[in-house]
C-alpha cells in the first residue's frame, strides 16, 4: 500500500473538526478521486496526505513512513522525494522560466532525467515555451507546466487539488487528459481533489467527503 | 538540493533588477557616508598622534618669551638649576617654491621622539652621535625626498612617516643653521617628571611666561566634539540608508512568499531556506558594502581638505590631504554593511521563520502583517516620554543624547499616524470624487511609504535643527567677535619695562591704550583667570553682557563689583547679585555675566585699581590699541620699527577675526555637505519606495482609469501625491527640527562646552529646504509617473483579468 490514512482527525483552533475519523487507502499506480462540497475537508485531507500540514490524531503512512513520526525536515524530505503536488493556483515560481520551472522539483530531489523532461515537455506542448516566464502563459499552459514539474520528478504519489479549477472547459479537458495519460505511464498513484463528478468518473476509484467523513 | 534553491532565490533578483539595485544602493549609501566619516576621523586621529609626538601640541606646559625668543643662556641656566626643559626652535623654511616648517629639538636632552627612536632601531640603525654631530640629519616624510634631494647643502635626509607632513624635524643645532637663528629658542617644553626641590621658575626666569595647556582654547575638546558631530551624521546617514534596506528587503520577501511556500511544499526544509536567505542577504550586503567603501573612500578624499583645514585651525595639527586605505577601516565598513543589512532584515527574517506553509501568498498578507499606525504611534509616544523623563530626572550630556534619540525615533514612529490623521481630515473636506480618491489613496499607500517618509522626516528635522544651530552660532559668533575684538591692534611687549615704554609712546599716537593684564587663580570650579581692565567706553559700548545689574560698568569701575564669564557662571551657578570669592579675603558682588565662546575656563573682570591692589606685579605686556582703522597698519609698522618687535608681536584685529571666521566656516563645511547628502539619501528612499510599490499601484489606478481618467491625469496625480506627502512631512519636520535645535543649543552645548547660544530663526532657509524637498519628491515620483503615462492599456486590463 502506498498511502494509508487511518482514523485521521483534524480541527483548526476554535472551529468544528474539518476531518473526523477519516480512513482511506491508495495503492501503487492507483487513481482516486476525492469529491465533496466546498468546505467538506477535501483540500485539508490532501494537504495532510502531502505532509504539508499536521493532523490531530490517527495516522497517515506514505510508502511505509508514518507521518506522525516525522519532523519538519523529514516531511520536507518526503515531499521532495516521493510526492508531487499540483495546485489549483498553479504555484509556479514566477521568476523562473518555463524550462527552469519544469526541471525544478526533479533537480531538488537530484533526479533530473533530461530525456524524460524533454519528452514531457513535448507531450505537454511546452517545448517552444521554455524561455518564457509564467506570467506570459495562459492558465492552461501554466497548469501544464505545473503538471510537468510534478511528473518530471517521477513521484510515487501525485496529489492534485482542483487542477482544472481555474481553467475553461476545453483547457480543462485537455489538461486532465494529459495528466491522466502521463500518470498511468509513469505508474504514479494519483489522489485528485475535485467537485466535478465527470472528472471523478474518469479515475479508478472515488471517495466522497461530507461533514468531515468519508461516505 | 542547494543549487536549485540558489537558482530560485537568485532568479527573483534577475527579474527585479531595480529592486536589487535599490537594495545595493541603499546598503552602499549607508556604508559610504558612515565609512567616509570613519576614514576622516581615522586620518585626523593619526595626525593628532603624529603631532602629539612632536612636542608641538600643548600637552605639556611650556615657557614662552612674550614677544620674542628665549636666549640660550636662560635655557642653560634652567637646565643647570635642575629643570627638565627641552629647547625647541621653529620657523618657516623656504625650499624652492614651497614653505616647510622646521622644528629643531634639543635631542641631547630629549631623544625620545618617535622619528629618532625609529631611526636608531630601524634596519640600518643610526647612532645618536651621527644625528647630533655635523652635518647632522634631518627627518621628513618620504614625499619631501625629491624636493630636498635638490639641495646638497642640507644634511642627509632620513625618510620617516613619524613626522607630520610639510615638516622637517632635526636637532636644534641644525635648525639654528637652517633658520639662521643662532642662540635663539622659540619655546621651552617643561617635561612632566621634574625632580623635587627645584627653585621656582618665577625666580629663575621671571621674564618667561608659563603657558599651561588649559590656558589656550581646549582644542582637544573642540576637535572631539567635531568628530562626535561627524560620527553622529555618519550614523544618521547609515540609519537612513537602512530604512531603504528595510523597505526593499521587506517587499522582496513579501513578493517571494509564494516562492517560499512552493519551495517548502516541494521539500525544502525551513531551516535550510532561512540559512540560504541569510547567505543571500550577506552576499548582497558584502557587494553593497564594497561599493559603499569605494564611494566612501572617494567621499572622504573629497571632504578631507576641508576637514584638514578645520583641524589645522582648531588643533594646530598638520593633517594629510589624502585618505590611507587601512585594513581595519575596510573590515569595519564591511562588518557595518553586513550587520546593518541583517538588522534591517530582522523583521522580514522573523516573518519568514514563522511563515505557515499553507498561508495565502501575496502582498496583502504581508501588508496585513504590518504593525498598525496607532500601535507604532504608541511606541513613538513612549519613546518621546522616556527621553523627556530621562532629561528631567537625569542631567549631563548622556541625558541630552538620550532625549535627542528618544525624540527623533519617537517622532519618526508617530509620523504615519499623524499623516493618516491629516489625510483623513483632508479627505472629509474634499468635494470632488477625484480629490476624495486622491486623499483616500494617499492614506491607503501610507503603510508602504511610511518608512521612506520617516527617513525624510529625520533628514529634514536634522537639517533644520543642525542648520538652525550652525546659523545661530555663526550669527552670535560674528557679533561676539565684533564685541570682544574691538581694539584695532593687539600688542605683546617683550617685558614689563618695554610694555610701559610702548604704552607711554602710544598715548599721544592712539585713541586709547587698553592694558590686558591677567593672573591665574584657583576657584572651586577650576582655574580662574582674573583680568584687570581700565574704565573705557570700548568696554561699556561693546562688551557682550548676557546678564547685568543696573549701572554695571560704574560699579565695576568703582571697584564694587566684578564681571564673570558664562562658563564660570554656569559651572559655579553664580549670577548677577551673587558674590564671587576671588581670594580668601576678597569677594565682590557679580554685576554682570558675559559670553565667552571657545574658552573652557572661568574668567572674571575687575577694575584695574582693584587688580593692582590685590595681585600686584602681574605682567603688563599686552595691550589693545584703539586707533583710526585706516591708520592701524601704519601704526603697527611704526611700533615694530620703533621697538624692534617681531611681526607676530603686533596683530591686526581684522586678521584675528578673519582667521577665527575661517576656522568657523571650515568647521561647518563638512557638516553642510553631510546634511545635503543625508537629504539626498532620503529622497532616494522615496524613489525606491515608489518604485517597489509600483506593482501594487496598478490594482489601485486601473479601476480609476477604467472609470474615465486618462493615464496622463493619473500620472500627474501620482506626482502630486508624492509632492503632497513630502510637503506634509516637511511641515511636521519643522517643529521637530526646531525642538532639535533648541536641545542642541540649550542642553547639549551647555553640557558640552558651558555656554548657551541664543536661538535665531531662519525662515528663508526653511523655504529653500522645503523647495528642495518638493523637488526631490517630484523627481522621485517622476519615474513611476512616466511609467504610468506610458503604460499600455492591455497591462491595465490585465489587472481585471487577474482579479477575476
Amino acid at each position: 500500500m502506498l498511502l494509508s490514512i487511518e482514523h485521521v482527525r483534524k480541527a483548526y483552533p476554535g472551529q468544528r473538526p474539518v476531518l473526523q475519523d477519516v480512513s482511506l487507502a491508495l495503492d501503487h499506480g492507483e487513481t482516486l478521486a476525492l469529491t465533496g462540497e466546498s468546505g467538506s475537508g477535501k483540500s485539508t485531507l490532501l494537504n495532510l496526505a502531502g505532509a504539508l500540514d499536521a493532523f490531530d490524531s490517527g495516522e497517515i503512512t506514505l510508502d511505509g513512513k508514518a507521518l506522525s513520526a516525522l519532523d519538519d525536515t523529514g516531511r520536507a524530505d518526503l515531499r521532495r522525494d516521493r510526492v508531487a503536488l499540483v495546485f489549483q493556483q498553479f504555484n509556479l515560481i514566477p521568476s523562473l522560466t518555463v524550462g527552469q520551472n519544469l526541471a525544478f522539483h526533479a533537480r531538488l530531489g537530484g533526479r533530473l532525467d533530461k530525456a524524460w523532461l524533454s519528452e514531457l515537455s513535448h507531450r505537454l506542448g511546452l517545448a517552444d515555451l521554455h524561455d518564457r516566464y509564467p506570467e506570459n502563459l495562459s492558465g492552461g499552459q501554466q497548469q501544464r507546466v505545473a503538471i510537468g514539474r510534478a511528473l518530471a520528478a517521477r513521484p510515487k504519489l501525485l496529489l492534485a487539488d482542483e487542477p482544472t479549477g481555474n481553467l475553461d472547459e476545453n483547457a480543462s479537458r485537455e489538461v486532465l487528459d494529459l495528466m491522466l495519460e502521463l500518470v498511468r505511464e509513469t505508474g504514479a498513484a494519483l489522489l485528485l481533489v475535485t467537485h466535478s463528478v465527470e472528472i471523478a468518473n474518469r479515475l479508478d476509484r472515488r471517495a466522497h467527503l461530507a461533514g468531515g467523513k468519508i461516505t | 538540493m542547494i543549487a536549485p534553491v540558489v537558482q530560485a532565490l537568485a532568479s527573483h533578483w534577475r527579474r527585479h533588477e531595480v529592486q536589487l539595485a535599490t537594495l545595493l544602493i541603499g546598503i552602499a549609501l549607508a556604508t559610504a557616508l558612515w565609512s567616509a566619516v570613519q576614514a576622516i576621523n581615522a586620518e585626523a586621529r593619526a595626525s593628532y598622534a603624529r603631532a602629539d609626538a612632536q612636542l608641538s601640541v600643548g600637552q605639556f606646559d611650556e615657557l614662552h618669551a612674550p614677544g620674542g625668543f628665549i636666549p640660550l643662556e636662560l635655557y642653560v641656566k634652567l637646565r643647570r638649576a635642575g629643570w627638565q626643559v627641552v629647547a625647541v626652535l621653529e620657523g618657516p623654511f623656504r625650499v624652492d617654491d614651497r614653505t616647510l616648517r622646521v622644528i629643531g629639538v634639543d635631542l641631547l636632552s630629549y631623544p625620545a621622539l618617535p622619528a629618532i627612536s625609529e631611526a636608531r632601531t630601524g634596519p640600518e640603525p643610526l647612532g645618536l652621535t651621527e644625528i647630533l654631530t655635523a652635518p647632522g640629519r634631518i627627518f621628513a616624510r618620504p614625499d619631501l625626498a625629491p624636493l630636498l634631494a635638490n639641495h646638497p647643502e642640507l644634511p642627509p635626509l632620513i625618510e620617516t612617516t613619524a613626522v607630520p607632513p610639510d615638516l622637517i624635524l632635526t636637532d636644534i643645532g641644525v635648525a639654528e643653521k637652517l633658520l639662521s637663528k643662532r642662540g635663539q629658542i622659540s619655546r621651552l617644553v617643561i617635561l612632566p617628571d621634574q625632580p623635587a626641590g627645584l627653585p621656582p621658575l618665577a625666580d629663575l626666569a621671571p621674564e618667561l611666561e608659563r603657558v599651561r595647556p588649559s590656558e589656550a582654547v581646549d582644542t582637544a575638546q573642540l576637535a572631539n566634539s567635531f568628530h562626535l558631530n561627524l560620527s553622529a551624521f555618519g550614523l544618521l546617514a547609515f540609519a537612513v540608508g537602512l530604512f531603504i534596506v528595510h523597505g526593499t528587503v521587506g517587499l522582496a520577501m513579501a513578493q517571494r512568499r509564494g516562492m517560499f511556500r512552493t519551495l517548502r511544499a516541494l521539500g525544502v526544509p525551513l531551516a535550510l531556506l532561512i540559512r540560504m536567505v541569510l547567505c543571500e542577504l550577506t552576499a548582497i550586503a558584502l557587494v553593497g558594502g564594497f561599493l559603499g567603501l569605494v564611494l566612501g573612500y572617494f567621499l572622504a578624499g573629497a571632504l578631507l581638505p576641508d576637514v584638514a583645514a578645520t583641524l589645522r585651525g582648531l588643533y594646530g595639527a598638520p593633517m594629510e590631504g589624502h585618505v590611507v586605505l587601512r585594513p581595519l577601516w575596510v573590515g569595519a565598513g564591511l562588518a557595518m554593511a553586513v550587520g546593518g543589512t541583517l538588522l534591517a532584515s530582522g523583521q522580514s527574517m522573523w516573518r519568514l521563520s514563522k511563515l505557515p506553509l499553507l498561508d495565502a501568498p501575496g502582498l496583502q498578507a504581508w501588508r496585513t502583517g504590518m504593525t498598525s499606525p496607532l500601535r507604532t504611534a504608541k511606541y513613538g509616544g513612549a519613546l518621546i516620554a522616556t527621553g523627556t523623563a530621562t532629561l528631567m530626572l537625569g542631567d549631563g550630556l548622556a541625558a541630552g543624547f538620550v532625549m535627542l534619540a528618544g525624540l527623533l525615533v519617537g517622532a519618526a514612529l508617530l509620523l504615519p499616524a499623524l499623516l493618516a490623521l491629516f489625510l483623513t481630515g483632508f479627505e472629509r473636506r474634499a468635494n470632488g470624487p477625484v480629490a476624495q480618491w486622491v486623499w483616500a489613496d494617499m492614506r491607503a499607500q501610507l503603510p508602504g511609504l511610511s518608512l521612506a517618509l520617516m527617513a525624510l522626516l529625520l533628514a529634514l528635522a536634522t537639517n533644520i535643527g543642525v542648520g538652525t544651530m550652525v546659523s545661530s552660532f555663526r550669527l552670535t559668533f560674528i557679533g561676539w567677535l565684533d564685541q570682544r575684538l574691538t581694539s584695532e591692534l593687539y600688542l605683546t611687549a617683550r617685558d614689563d619695562q618695554q610694555g610701559a615704554e610702548i604704552a607711554e609712546w602710544l598715548r599721544p599716537r592712539s585713541d586709547a591704550v587698553l592694558p590686558i593684564r591677567r593672573v591665574e587663580l584657583r576657584h572651586e570650579t577650576g582655574p580662574l583667570f582674573l583680568y584687570g581692565i581700565v574704565d573705557d567706553p570700548t568696554y561699556r559700548q561693546n562688551w557682550p553682557l548676557i546678564a547685568s545689574a543696573p549701572d554695571v560698568w560704574d560699579r565695576v569701575a568703582a571697584g564694587e563689583a566684578v564681571l564673570i564669564n558664562e562658563q564660570l557662571a554656569r559651572r559655579a551657578n553664580l549670577w548677577t547679585g551673587d558674590r564671587l570669592t576671588i581670594a580668601p579675603d576678597w569677594s565682590l558682588e557679580i554685576a554682570g555675566v558675559y559670553s565667552d565662546y571657545g574658552n573652557p575656563t572661568g574668567q572674571a573682570l575687575v577694575a584695574m585699581q582693584q587688580f593692582d591692589l590685590h595681585v600686584p606685579g602681574a605682567p603688563n605686556r599686552r595691550f589693545g590699541i584703539r586707533t583710526d582703522p585706516a591708520k592701524a597698519t601704519e601704526l603697527a609698522q611704526a611700533l615694530r620699527d620703533r621697538f624692534d618687535l617681531p611681526p607676530q608681536a603686533v596683530i591686526h584685529q581684522a586678521a584675528i577675526k578673519a582667521q577665527s571666521l575661517e576656522i568657523f566656516e571650515n568647521t561647518f563645511v563638512v557638516t553642510s555637505a553631510l546634511n545635503i547628502l543625508t537629504l539626498g539619501i532620503s529622497g532616494f528612499a522615496i524613489l525606491t519606495s515608489l518604485l517597489t510599490l509600483w506593482t501594487q499601484r496598478l490594482p489601485q489606478v486601473a479601476p480609476v482609469w477604467a472609470l474615465g481618467l486618462t493615464r496622463a491625469q493619473l500620472a500627474r496625480l501620482e506626482l502630486l501625491r508624492s509632492v503632497l506627502l513630502a510637503a506634509l512631512t516637511a511641515c511636521l519636520a519643522l517643529p521637530l527640527g526646531l525642538i532639535l535645535a533648541w536641545i542642541l543649543l540649550a542642553i547639549i552645548n551647555v553640557e558640552a562646552f558651558g555656554w548657551r547660544l541664543p536661538m535665531h530663526l531662519f525662515p528663508f532657509d526653511w523655504v529653500v529646504l522645503l523647495a528642495l524637498t518638493l523637488l526631490a519628491a517630484a523627481v522621485a515620483a517622476a519615474i513611476p509617473a512616466l511609467r504610468l503615462n506610458r503604460l499600455p492599456p492591455s497591462d491595465l486590463l490585465r489587472v481585471f483579468a487577474n482579479e477575476r
